[in-house]
C-alpha cells in the first residue's frame, strides 16, 4: 500500500484544472490559501465552528479547514473568487451590498458560500429555511438580518433572470 | 501536527483492512475528518499514517430490508437526513440529524465517525440506543456484531480494535411509533454541542395508554442513559404530565451528570427530567 508524505493531487477549482503537491496532512484550506494562493477563504476557527471557511465541494458546502487537501482529488471546488465572472457580481454579492450585510467583511465569503449552496438546493426558501441554510456561519458584527434580507433579495434576482 | 505523517487512500476496504492489520496503532482512520482534523490540529491525535475511508463504497450506502434498516459507517449526516427509509423506519434519527452541528458539517461527517467517536454528547447516539442499533465490525480476519450498547464503554472510548473498522449498523423495523422525538439543549440552535438531550420512541394506544417506551439521554452521563427502571415505570400509564412528572425520580437515579465549561450538573438534572414534557407536545402532533 503506497503511503505518501506529499500527495499529488488534481481537481477543479472555480472551473479551472489544478495539479498541487501537498502534505499527508495539509488542510483544503492551506492548500486553496497558500498553495494556490486564493485568500478569500478565511480560517475563523479552524475546527469547524464558524464556517469562515466554508467553501462548496461537489456541490456541497463544507468547511475547507476540516478536509484533508488530499481529499480534494478528482473534485469540483468552488470558493468566493469563482462566484462572479470578471467585473460583474454575483446576484448574491449584489445583494449584500445593497443591503449593507458586510461590515468587518470577514465571515462574508463563507456565507456568499454558503448562501450559494442553499439557492442551488433551494432556489425559493422561506425566510426560516435561510436562516436554517446559513446556520453554519457565525456573524459577530451585523446581527444577520441584512444577511438574510440580501438572500431573500438574491432568491428573487436570480428567479428574475431565469425567467428572462 | 507531526512532519512526519502519512496519507493513504486504498480504494478497497479489503486493502484497508490490510493495512490496519499490520499499522492500525498508529493510524487514524479518516472519514469525514471533522473530529480527527481537529484532533491533529491540537495534537491530542497523534498518528503516523492518515488512512482516508471517505470513498469506500463497501462502507455507504443505507438499505432496507423486510425487518431491518441497515446504514453504512460512512453514510453522511445529511446522506441519513436525505433517505426516505431513514424517515420512516428511523425518525428519531432523522430528527436529531436536523440539529447535528451545520450543514457543512453534516455534508461531511459520517454516522460511524460519530458512533467510534463515543463522545457522551454524540447527537445520533440517543437515537441509535433507543433503537438497540446493532454494530457490524470487520478486520481483515473477522467479521462480528455488537450492540451499540455494549461497544461504547466510557466517553471516547469503545471496543474497536486497532485493526477493525465499523463497516455500519442495524435498526430493526418497529412500526407504529406514535411518538418519535429527538430534544437537544445547547448554547446556540446550531453548531452546539448538546447539554442535554434526549430520544424517544414510544407505543401509545388510542386511548393514551403507554405501551412501549424507549428513552434516551446524552450528556448526562460518561455515556448514553439508557434505563428500565424509568421504561418500566411508564408502561401502563396514561401518557399525561402527571405520569412523565411521577418518573422523575427514577430518571434522577439513572443519570449522572457532571459540571463542564456548558453547563452545571444542576441545570442538566432539570433539563433532563424537564424535556420528558416535549413527548406531549409530539403526541398530540401525532394524534
Amino acid at each position: 500500500m503506497k503511503t505518501y508524505k506529499r500527495v499529488p493531487i488534481q481537481f477543479t477549482i472555480n472551473g479551472k484544472q489544478v495539479s498541487l503537491e501537498v502534505a499527508a496532512d495539509e488542510t483544503a484550506l492551506q492548500a486553496i490559501r497558500d498553495g494556490l494562493k486564493l485568500k478569500g477563504t478565511k480560517e475563523g476557527c479552524g475546527i469547524g465552528e464558524c464556517g469562515a471557511c466554508t467553501i462548496v465541494v461537489d456541490g456541497k458546502s463544507m468547511n475547507s479547514c476540516l478536509i484533508l487537501a488530499a481529499q480534494l482529488h478528482g473534485r469540483e471546488v468552488l470558493t468566493v473568487e469563482g462566484l462572479s465572472a470578471d467585473s460583474e457580481l454575483h446576484p448574491i454579492q449584489q445583494a449584500f451590498l445593497d443591503h449593507h450585510a458586510v461590515q468587518c467583511g470577514f465571515c462574508t465569503p463563507g456565507l456568499l458560500m454558503s448562501s450559494h449552496a442553499l439557492l442551488t438546493e433551494n432556489p425559493n426558501p422561506d425566510r426560516k429555511e435561510i436562516v436554517d441554510g446559513i446556520s453554519g456561519n457565525l456573524c459577530r458584527c451585523t446581527g444577520y438580518q441584512q444577511i438574510v434580507t440580501s438572500i431573500e433579495t438574491a432568491a428573487r434576482r436570480i428567479s428574475k433572470e431565469k425567467v428572462r | 501536527m507531526r512532519t512526519d505523517v502519512e496519507y493513504l487512500r486504498p480504494d478497497t476496504l479489503d486493502k484497508a483492512l490490510e493495512f490496519l492489520g499490520r499499522h492500525g496503532k498508529e493510524t487514524k482512520v479518516v472519514a469525514g475528518g471533522t473530529d480527527v482534523m481537529v484532533g491533529l490540529r491540537s495534537g491530542t491525535a497523534q498518528a503516523l499514517y492518515l488512512l482516508d475511508v471517505s470513498r469506500l463504497s463497501e462502507l455507504k450506502g443505507i438499505e432496507e430490508t423486510s425487518d431491518e434498516l441497515f446504514i453504512g459507517a460512512g453514510a453522511t449526516i445529511s446522506d441519513i437526513l436525505s433517505s426516505d427509509a431513514v424517515a420512516r423506519i428511523a425518525p428519531a434519527l432523522r430528527k436529531a440529524s436536523f440539529r447535528f452541528a451545520s450543514k457543512q458539517i453534516r455534508n461531511m461527517a459520517t454516522i460511524g465517525g460519530n458512533i467510534c467517536r463515543a463522545s457522551p454528547a454524540g447527537d445520533t447516539l440517543p437515537a441509535l440506543y433507543v433503537q438497540d442499533a446493532q454494530l457490524e465490525l470487520v478486520s481483515s480476519s473477522s467479521s462480528r456484531r455488537i450492540s451499540l450498547s455494549e461497544f461504547i464503554v466510557g466517553p471516547g472510548e469503545t471496543r474497536l480494535g486497532s485493526g477493525e473498522v465499523l463497516r455500519g449498523l442495524r435498526l430493526k423495523k418497529v412500526p407504529g411509533f406514535r411518538v418519535h422525538v429527538f430534544e437537544k439543549v445547547g448554547n446556540r440552535k446550531a453548531l452546539a454541542v448538546s447539554i442535554v438531550s434526549l430520544a424517544a420512541l414510544f407505543h401509545v394506544t388510542g386511548a393514551g395508554v403507554i405501551e412501549r417506551a424507549h428513552l434516551a439521554w446524552g450528556s448526562v452521563a460518561p455515556t448514553v442513559v439508557r434505563s428500565t427502571h424509568v421504561e418500566q415505570f411508564l408502561i401502563g400509564k396514561p401518557l399525561t404530565a402527571g405520569t412523565l412528572e411521577l418518573a422523575f425520580p427514577l430518571v434522577q437515579e439513572a443519570i449522572s451528570p457532571i459540571n463542564d465549561i456548558r453547563a452545571s450538573a444542576a441545570y442538566r438534572r432539570s433539563v433532563a427530567t424537564g424535556l420528558l414534557f416535549r413527548l406531549l407536545d409530539y403526541y398530540k402532533i401525532n394524534a
